[in-house]
């Protein structure tokens, strides 16, 4: 199995890693780097618990070979939280009670993060867009959507 | 309720934020796949592409040749050990690794260890299996009829695919009030087979050290104690005992029963690193989890209504057919193979009941497990409440006049129902005419009159729903032999802080925080300074685990009874260290104080200091106290659900416009992670009744075997729940609270398909199956001429 040699940054913090070709960016992660908040719920590319931040955009992170990350930038659900600050969604996570198992809450919560990159006082619709590639089995959405609301209160007030 | 406790103190009734929460935001959880041990081995699995086949040859050289690949186990492999069969829960048996033949689509057939999880997926390619096809059984009527292929050829003297006949109640009465019945209305219903799918799949790792002959699994487990047991029961008689096995359940990512059974993966994991002496990991796919993982439902019931023309109604007859796929492996207690079905009369005083349920094999995987629902309940609740509806609609009252007729009146209870369950307290009028209040009910009915008249298809349904949570008692209730009570374990260190250990297991329900609360409340110490361990069976008490709502109900009472032990303790020290008698001791939270001279008080820190520092001559020394609960009768959560859809004429699309949940759990914890529970069982109440559904083509190969087929709501079609409460506390359990983690699971499917068949009604339809995707729903519309 041919084997190559990928820098690339993660959380900020550079990385270099010899991979098989095959080997899938979420097992880098997590089983190379030891990243283990991104998770793994299907094979096909449907419940988004491995969503991170790829350059920026959300992308799912177990159909992206290790290869294709060489010289990109990702953010991880381990890179939200910034000199011991939570994130405006970690805490919308928290005081919201967006999360019950924890399981999807990684990945929920990068998609979250870019959703406001982007749009910074989205409707409820389209947050409930954003996350429609994220499955949660435990909330329902609703307090998952009243996360992301809260988060998006916080972050203007930062950013007026 | 009344909230006696401060903020700080966070008792019961604060919706206090969840403890676990910091490390979940952080990707700090601890879930079975991230943990790595030192010189650990992967696990895949060659499974079946037939539902039925004799095994010819497993040929695993061109495997055993991979670099990387150590060894591959097959049930050859397992039966020098005789391992290659277990139980199941329900006392039936199960293969771990066939010998001779497979008996479902997906079945393990061997088993491949290497050193990387790449490596072991390229072992399981290699191996070469030779199977000859069997003639596939996958309906189960066709099952029971004669001559059918018979599927567990391994026991001795099974001629036929019959697993168990059960029943309940008076037949010959039941049988009297239909003959003498002014009114009879009679439906089938088909409950399909659907999987809990928890976004974390199951999985292990089993890490067996050769010099002390200890066996630590790791494991994906809603029961590690029970699963201990069961371990060193099968495995005793190759030295695994039960001292040397240590199950632990690490944070677990959602169970919702599915976590219950044992699967072959945990046991085949297992016996490899006991033979290879090395930690072996095995992690499920999605596709594995679907298709291999135990069911829940797959209930084809008949159900038989009688009542007065005034719509009282008089009794209830229900038949029903259990598809059990390959083995019976329902997480039932063992005096019920059919769950607490005989809930089936509901929240509603009939008189006169009769039940049966007749369980069968068929060639798919292993079926009766829950999804999201104390064992059968849901079944029944959505029978009842259908054949309520049909009972409002041929006799033309509204069907919340109907119930209103019908329930159960709250001077009734406790209440004796006709199929034997003692109902522990309801209210049940006040909680629909709640429902009906929040969501403007007479308001709804007009618009839909409107609607309807303009050809707009709009429906409300309603469902009133009684539960039936928190099993045991024991006298009743056990899991192969085990009974069922639960237990809780609490130790106050000197400065006053606490930790907590319990035999259960959340999977996402907020235990950590909830105990706390418990614990809170009893002792006044801080929820905040309450540390809670659970999942653990070298350190928490033994216990029966977390599945059929049953954690506040028997463990929570267990936290308050072992907290009431200290209390009478810390009761005795506070009288030594303020020299007065016990009994001129009172309590308020966080301390005693003496009886009309209330300065004179020891907060329960003091009387923690004093118990490790200052305890009177004679005394033992410590502050600690185990509870092993044992419920005197099962809680009775209830509710009243109602929907409003607007279905598409073009598409036969079901829009969940509003649905309103007034739910009674009794005295609540943490109104917060109350609230979040029943958020997320209306999702899984609407699953089902709308995308949710795992089939069988003639040949037994699965439909709706990944995420692509099976179809689990997004937060697109999920609607924005709305709930409210009534309180009515469960008059036997120590602090008034119920289950609850289930009720909207069981609740919302009949409000939701009342209210597509309310929508229909007009062009005569009386009933829809579920799921109702637009395709049923467009078929229905299409033979009444409504849709294109």
């Amino acid at each position: 199995m041919a084997m190559h040699t990928i820098k690339l940054t993660v959380n900020g913090e550079p990385h270099e890693a010899t991979v098989e070709s095959r080997l899938l960016l979420v097992h880098l992660l997590r089983e190379n780097l030891r990243l283990t908040g991104t998770h793994i719920g299907c094979d096909t590319t449907h419940c988004g618990a491995c969503t991170i931040l790829f350059d920026g955009q959300p992308v799912k992170s177990c159909t992206v070979l290790a290869v294709q990350a060489d010289g990109r930038q990702l953010i991880t659900v381990e890179g939200l939280e910034k000199d011991n600050k939570l994130s405006a969604i970690q805490d919308g996570f928290y005081q919201e009670h967006g999360l019950q198992c924890g399981y999807c809450t990684p990945g929920m919560m990068i998609t979250g993060t870019a959703l406001l990159e982007r749009n910074n006082s989205p409707s409820e619709l389209e947050i409930r867009e954003a996350i429609s590639g994220n499955l949660c089995r435990c909330t329902g959405y609703v307090n998952i959507v009243k996360a992301i609301q809260h988060a998006a209160r916080a972050t203007k007030q930062e950013t007026p | 309720m009344k909230i006696d406790t401060t903020p700080e103190v966070s008792g019961m009734g604060h919706s206090m934020k969840r403890k676990e929460d910091p490390r979940f935001i952080r990707g700090k959880g601890n879930y079975v796949d991230d943990i790595q041990l030192p010189g650990m081995l992967y696990m895949d699995i060659v499974r079946s592409p037939f539902a039925h086949a004799k095994i010819k040859s497993i040929n695993t050289e061109k495997a055993l040749k991979i670099p990387g690949v150590l060894a591959v186990i097959t049930g050859e492999t397992l039966a020098k050990y005789n391992l290659h069969w277990m139980p199941t829960l329900m006392s039936d048996t199960q293969m771990v690794l066939p010998v001779e033949k497979v008996v479902y689509q997906s079945q393990e057939v061997a088993a491949v260890i290497a050193t990387s999880r790449y490596i072991a997926a390229d072992g399981v390619d290699a191996v070469e299996v030779d199977y000859e096809p069997l003639p596939v059984v996958v309906d189960p009527f066709k099952a029971l009829e004669p001559g059918a292929t018979v599927i567990r050829t391994d026991k001795k003297d099974k001629k036929d695919n019959h697993i168990f006949h059960w029943e309940v109640g008076d037949r010959a009465a039941t049988e009297k009030a239909f003959a003498e019945a002014e009114v009879v209305v009679k439906q089938d219903c088909y409950i399909p087979r659907i999987h809990v799918a928890s976004i974390e799949t199951c999985g292990c790792i089993a890490d067996f050290d050769r010099v002390n002959g200890k066996l630590t699994v790791y494991m994906t487990t809603q029961a590690p104690h029970a699963i201990r047991t069961v371990f060193a029961l099968v495995a005793g008689h190759v030295g695994l005992s039960e001292e040397r096995i240590r199950i632990i359940s690490p944070d677990i990512g959602g169970g919702f029963g599915g976590k219950v059974p044992v699967y072959p993966g945990y046991v085949i994991a297992t016996a490899a690193s006991v033979v290879i002496g090395k930690p072996i990991k095995w992690i499920e796919d999605r596709m594995e989890n679907l298709q291999a993982d135990s069911f829940a439902r797959d209930y084809w019931m008949k159900a038989e209504l009688a009542a007065k023309k005034d719509g009282t109604i008089t009794a209830l007859r229900i038949k029903t057919l259990a598809d059990h796929g390959c083995a019976d492996a329902a997480a039932n207690p063992s005096k019920f193979p059919a769950g607490l079905f005989s809930i089936c009369t509901g929240s509603y005083d009939i008189k006169h009941a009769f039940a049966e349920v007749d369980g069968a094999y068929t060639n798919k995987p292993p079926g009766g497990v829950a999804y999201r629902c104390s064992f059968r309940v849901t079944e029944a609740v959505h029978m009842i409440e259908r054949v309520t509806d049909i009972l409002a609609q041929q006799l033309k009252m509204d069907p919340a006049e109907l119930r209103l007729k019908n329930f159960i009146p709250k001077e009734k209870f406790p209440y004796q129902s006709a199929l034997g369950w003692e109902y522990d307290s309801g209210d049940y009028a006040r909680a629909l005419k709640l429902a009906m209040e929040r969501i403007g009910y007479p308001a709804l009915r007009k618009e839909q009159a409107e609607k309807r008249a303009r050809g707009e298809l709009m429906g409300i349904g309603i469902s009133s729903f009684t539960e039936i949570v928190g099993a045991g008692p024991s006298k009743h209730f056990d899991i192969l032999g085990i009974k069922m009570f639960d237990s809780a374990e609490i130790r106050i260190h000197p400065t006053g802080k606490a930790i907590a250990r319990f035999g259960t297991k959340s999977q996402g329900q907020g235990h950590e925080t909830t105990y706390a609360q418990i614990i809170a409340e009893e002792l006044g110490i801080p929820a905040s300074a309450v540390q809670i361990e659970e999942g653990d069976t070298d350190t928490a008490p033994y216990g029966l685990g977390t599945y059929a709502s049953r954690s506040t109900p028997t463990a929570g009472a267990a936290g308050a009874m072992a907290a009431r032990k200290i209390r009478e303790k810390a009761k005795k020290i506070a009288a030594h260290l303020l020299e007065v008698s016990p009994e001129d001791l009172v309590w308020e939270t966080g301390k005693f104080s003496v009886r009309g001279a209330p300065q004179r008080s020891k907060t329960i820190q003091e009387i923690a200091f004093a118990a490790y520092t200052n305890h009177p001559q004679g005394m033992e020394a410590g502050l600690e106290a185990v509870c092993y609960y044992d419920p005197p009768n099962l809680t009775f959560p209830f509710g009243s659900y109602i929907c409003v859809v607007d279905i598409d004429r073009g598409t036969g699309q079901v829009k969940i416009r509003r649905f309103m949940a007034v739910d009674d759990c009794g005295n609540i914890i943490n109104p917060m992670i109350v609230d979040g529970q029943i958020h997320g069982g209306l999702s899984m109440g609407m699953a089902p009744a709308l995308m949710e559904e795992i089939s069988y083509d003639e040949n037994g190969n699965v439909q709706g075997g990944s995420f692509m087929d099976y179809l689990v709501p997004t937060a697109m079609e999920t609607p924005s729940w709305e709930t409210d409460k009534t309180v009515t506390p469960s008059p036997h359990h120590p602090f008034g609270a119920k289950g609850v983690g289930e009720s909207a699971t069981v609740g919302a499917p009949p409000a939701i398909v009342n209210a597509v068949v309310d929508a229909l009604s007009h062009l005569g339809v009386t009933h829809v199956e579920i799921p109702m995707t637009p395709e049923r729903v467009w078929r229905i519309l299409k033979e009444k001429g409504v849709a294109e």
